[in-house]
């Protein structure tokens, strides 16, 4: 029983920590101009931010750890600069990273 | 409800909503998996692992969950433990205030199935799609959601006949986000975020370590998106 609360305390302040934002500025029409400015100059930091936290357990200077992320990761920039069709990089720069891990 | 049969509409949608979210299911099955098999390999139930993929529903919270189902519940210890894994989410619906308001009360389930990876794909939507976009990222938060549920639910229930080796599918995650930081590149004409957005992680990562990074690379981030607002949003173009 204790588990099953838990699960429901943790389920619940996250859809809270998820809400917060709406809860604060949801209501009316005008947004705060920070508030709109933040919320689209947001997306692409936090992209960045989420590729550095993905690969936090990369340890930089051993290379068996990262020369395949840095292979993985360029090829896949470099198929999307290039044909800009998300499936064909992702896929491409996964199973290389795959094989690469898999085989060293 | 207004669920026409042969209505072209929503199964073009579902298609394009698939096909937008097939790194996810990549990414979520293999880890939804891992989390599955690991539950019950810790001598939970099953019913357990179901229960946090469908209501707490964050990928490396319910990691972090498995540690605190098999020690001594204290409540307020995993009120804030989850608060500060999960705090950086705190700060992606500023992103879908304005885009959210169409959605009613489903609205609730769209913040509620806001992850990493919903978020990103989310981000790389632009309204101009010819389908009608509140369906299309309904589709694809309940989607990906799926993906992580049945993932759980195959771990627990058969993670150890599993013989394919699929070390390193994780990537697909990475991949993701790489793919989506490049779309918003080319999209958007100052850099700056992005940049600032990889470095402030890194300057977190080195000096926080990689398990007390997000919080720290949150503040470094917003605090210098607020003091830089005049250079990012002059409008000057600058290359």
């Amino acid at each position: 029983m204790d588990k099953i609360l838990a699960i429901m305390l943790m389920a619940i302040v996250t859809y809270f920590i998820r809400l917060g934002p709406f809860m604060l500025f949801g209501k009316g029409n005008n947004t705060p101009k920070w508030v709109v400015y933040v919320g689209r100059v947001l997306p692409p930091a936090v992209m960045g931010m989420l590729i550095v936290y993905s690969l936090k357990s990369v340890e930089l200077f051993k290379v068996n750890s990262s020369f395949p992320v840095a292979v993985a990761i360029g090829l896949t920039a470099i198929l999307h600069f290039w044909k800009r069709n998300n499936l064909l990089s992702i896929l491409s720069g996964t199973i290389t990273y795959m094989l690469m891990i898999q085989m060293g | 409800m207004k669920l026409i049969k042969g209505d072209k509409p929503i199964k073009k949608i579902f298609k394009i909503a698939v096909a937008f979210t097939i790194p996810v299911l990549l990414g979520y099955l293999s880890v939804g998996i891992a989390f599955g098999l690991l539950v019950v390999k810790s001598g939970l139930s099953i019913w357990l692992a179901l229960l946090m993929s469908v209501f707490l529903y964050a990928g490396a919270m319910q990691f972090v969950a498995i540690q605190i189902l098999t020690n001594p519940i204290n409540m307020i210890q995993v009120a804030l433990i989850t608060l500060f894994v999960n705090i950086r989410h705190l700060f992606y619906g500023l992103s879908f205030i304005e885009r959210f308001k169409p959605f009613g009360w489903m609205k609730h389930y769209m913040i509620f199935a806001m992850t990493d990876e919903t978020y990103s794909l989310m981000c790389g939507i632009s309204e101009k799609q010819e389908v009608d976009s509140e369906k299309l990222l309904f589709t694809i938060s309940a989607l990906n959601h799926f993906y992580w549920i049945f993932g759980t639910l195959l771990g627990g229930l058969i993670g150890n006949l599993l013989t394919f080796d699929s070390t390193g599918i994780e990537f697909a995650m990475t991949a993701l986000f790489v793919v989506i930081f490049i779309e918003q590149w080319i999209a958007e004409k100052k850099h700056l975020p992005a940049i600032i957005g990889v470095l402030s992680a890194l300057v977190a990562l080195n000096v926080f370590g990689p398990n007390q990074m997000v919080l720290p690379t949150m503040v470094i981030m917003l605090t210098l998106l607020l003091s830089l607002r005049k250079k990012i949003d002059g409008g000057v173009k600058n290359g």
